[in-house]
């Protein structure tokens, strides 16, 4: 008779239930899919950033200094002084749990370590055994624990599970900002030399050449020309972009993602067609910069100093210029850190004028302080005061849902402008369930430097909250084309769309404008700025 | 009486309790949480989970086609697919719990020789049911892959456009970039 184990009792062998232990005693396992790689000891030289080294983080060696317990102290210490937030956070936290399910990769993964009070809690609890009476006195009683290794190791997979994406802070009573108490986690990891990589290489890079991709000015120039040969190709208008141009009237800055990844080409394509129309009937005159020549800001995601270092470059570039303001193209955290940092950080911007759109005589009064105001407010002035002429039948092929890029919607409130824009320029626009969008958006699942090729198992299971909104738009309206504000959005999404919701694809706003607008002297368009047939012209195409 | 009106009478309280065995297959909070949030949106997995057993159910009730009972295992397992907390097994493995709740639902019935050979072609089924759940999750295991596998291939496709060493090609696609 065969020794072989018989079905059943192979089966009861299968032990598919997770230990109910308590958090403190379920130990962290990294695992494939969901970690990042760590951080090249190159690009952190590059920086001059403590500890650069080789390491793996499923190696049992981290390869730390020997006094990284103290670093740590020191560090969570000097944070505590010198940021009341993070002090008020660390303290007024009832674990009431109004955020436990509030956070995508809790939704998403079901590791209860990503609800944002337990995360918080990674901090809280050594924060209280070193900085609490209660918690020297009393110990893990009063939810206190000491650092040690594995915690070490805990806060690292953890906060790298988090996209700082604020929207636990939108149902938290006492207004706690998750993603702050995860910023001041990662610039502790950072003292350590515990970085991923797709942070501290695009820092680097950025810090070097101005942009993610370390993309050289000329190569920068030659890809925006890329698109002059396009645009003239399907609109028979030869448009000539000003580069670096002195004197001019305004100066642009948007992510490299809508210069060199697609479907942000098209985006950066609508951009172009925008500025040439205004110069052409206003006498508007845009400059790009190939010094200034990234907008998204990675170094937000490393430390307070790094987002500043690589900030400075916008206020330098429009100072370098002469430009009157500045105008941002579609970004995500690019707005967090223009917004809520980039004044008190690298300003006060007192050699820029008060931004006034000087088509429409427009104050934009928000953007009194930084001087720099957000495309699609710029973009839904110009139609508000029909400075623009559209044609949306252009854009009828596209059945549009719109998704609000977390930081612009909850960093900054832009929430009717993109709306405003798409209404004038699409003609069939879906909206997704209200708990999903405006304040309440979810977030691409791959925010905060976490949209790398390794973790996508934690990017599609954090990106399900979204993907399954617009399955539902998807099924019931037959939307087919995902739209948004951020680079990082348009990077992520069409991946995201393949796995949950395929036949549904990505656009930024200002494609739809790229489409719609009719240049001065254009021929008859008969495909879109992706060389797709316009509705009714698909025999046109063909000839 | 046949086994499916047996089973018809007590399809609630089967699907709940087949829930509620895959819910205890998640550590405990996430349990609560999928189990206490009726709204969609809020809670996706839960009611992705939910509506994919019921629909499970009824199929094999129904003895329906295997492209239905895909259909209906799809959402499902895609979700466990890249839930990384379990293995192959533990993401399937769910399929199985059905039998002891079925046969816990009649267990006070006294089967006549009918309903005894529906049980056993029904849990027949649930056998092939499992085998389906492993073409899905591997189905959804290869989107990964190949999701990751054109990422790195666009990556390097890229690199060797702008290096200038990619013939120029308007219709070249990454993806198919094969040389």
């Amino acid at each position: 008779m065969s020794d072989l184990p018989k079905a059943n009792q192979l089966y009861h062998t299968i032990e598919h239930r997770t230990p109910a232990t308590d958090w403190m005693d379920t130990p962290t396992v990294i695992r494939k899919g969901i970690y990042c790689y760590a951080a090249n000891p190159k690009s952190l030289e590059a920086l001059s950033a403590p500890n650069p080294r080789e390491w793996n983080p499923v190696e049992e060696d981290w390869k730390l200094p020997d006094n990284w317990q103290e670093i740590i102290h020191k560090g969570f210490k000097e944070r505590l002084e010198k940021f009341r937030s993070f002090k008020v956070f660390m303290d007024i936290c009832v674990r009431c749990g109004a955020c436990a399910d509030k956070c995508h990769y809790f939704i998403g993964t079901g590791d209860p370590k990503n609800m944002p009070v337990l995360r918080a809690e990674l901090l809280r609890s050594v924060y209280r055994n070193d900085f609490t009476m209660a918690g020297k006195i009393m110990g893990r009683v009063a939810g206190a624990r000491p650092m040690t290794l594995e915690v070490l190791k805990e806060w690292w997979s953890y906060l790298f599970q988090c996209s700082e994406c604020r929207r636990c802070s939108v149902f938290c009573p006492y207004g706690i900002d998750t993603a702050e108490i995860t910023i001041m986690g990662r610039e502790l990891l950072n003292l350590l030399g515990l970085n991923i990589d797709w942070i501290a290489t695009p820092v680097a890079n950025c810090y070097r050449t101005g942009n993610h991709l370390g993309i050289q000015p000329h190569a920068f120039k030659d890809m925006l020309d890329f698109f002059v040969d396009d645009i003239e190709e399907i609109t028979g208008v030869r448009m000539a972009p000003n580069f670096n141009k002195k004197g001019a009237d305004i100066l642009f800055i948007t992510p490299s993602g809508d210069v060199f990844a697609d479907p942000g080409t098209y985006t950066a394509m609508g951009y172009l067609i925008l500025f040439h129309y205004l110069k052409e009937k206003y006498g508007l005159e845009v400059t790009w910069s190939t010094y200034a020549s990234e907008g998204g800001n990675f170094g937000f995601f490393t430390s307070h100093e790094t987002m500043k270092r690589l900030n400075s470059k916008m206020y330098a570039e429009a100072k370098r210029l002469g430009v009157k303001w500045i105008l941002g193209g579609e970004c995500g955290h690019m707005w967090r850190v223009i917004h809520q940092y980039m004044d008190t950080m690298n300003g006060p911007a007192d050699f820029l004028e008060e931004p006034v759109n000087p088509i429409t005589g427009t104050r934009f009064e928000n953007a009194k302080s930084t001087k720099m105001v957000h495309i699609t407010e710029f973009t839904a002035d110009l139609i508000k005061h029909n400075k623009l002429e559209l044609d949306p039948g252009r854009n009828d092929n596209v059945v549009l849902t719109f998704h609000d890029s977390c930081n612009p919607a909850r960093g900054m409130g832009l929430l009717e402008e993109p709306r405003y824009v798409i209404r004038n320029t699409c003609r069939h626009f879906y909206e997704m369930p209200a708990n999903t969008i405006r304040e309440n958006t979810f977030c691409c699942g791959s925010g905060s430097g976490l949209n790398a090729g390794e973790d996508m198992e934690l990017r599609l299971t954090g990106g399900l909250p979204r993907a399954n909104a617009v399955k539902y738009v998807h099924e019931k309206h037959g939307v087919n084309m995902l739209g948004c504000v951020c680079a990082i959005d348009r990077a992520v999404f069409p991946d995201l769309m393949r796995y949950w919701v395929p036949g549904v694809d990505v656009t930024g706003v200002h494609e739809l404008v790229g489409n719609a607008l009719i240049l001065p002297g254009e021929k008859e368009r008969t495909t879109n700025l992706r060389g797709e047939d316009l509705p009714g012209m698909e025999d046109e195409a063909d000839e | 009486m046949r086994l499916e009106q047996l089973l018809n009478e007590h399809t609630e309280q089967i699907v709940t309790k087949w829930f509620n065995a895959l819910a205890g297959t998640y550590p405990l909070n996430t349990a609560q949480f999928l189990k206490s949030i009726p709204d969609t949106f809020a809670n996706p997995v839960g009611n992705i989970a939910r509506q994919s057993l019921r629909a499970l159910f009824a199929e094999l009730l129904a003895a329906n086609d295997h492209k239905s009972l895909t259909a209906s295992l799809d959402p499902l397992i895609r979700v466990r697919a890249v839930q990384t907390m379990f293995t192959p097994s533990q993401a399937t493995a769910f399929v199985l719990e059905l039998k002891p709740i079925v046969r816990q639902c009649i267990a006070e019935t006294s089967l006549s020789p009918e309903v005894t050979a529906d049980l056993k072609a029904f849990e027949t089924r649930v056998d092939e049911l499992l085998l389906l759940a492993f073409d899905v999750f591997v189905n959804c295991r290869e989107t990964v892959y190949q999701i990751k596998a054109s990422q790195e291939k666009s990556r390097f496709y890229r690199a060797f456009a702008r290096a200038g060493l990619v013939r120029e090609d308007p219709d070249a696609d990454p993806d198919s970039a094969s040389s």
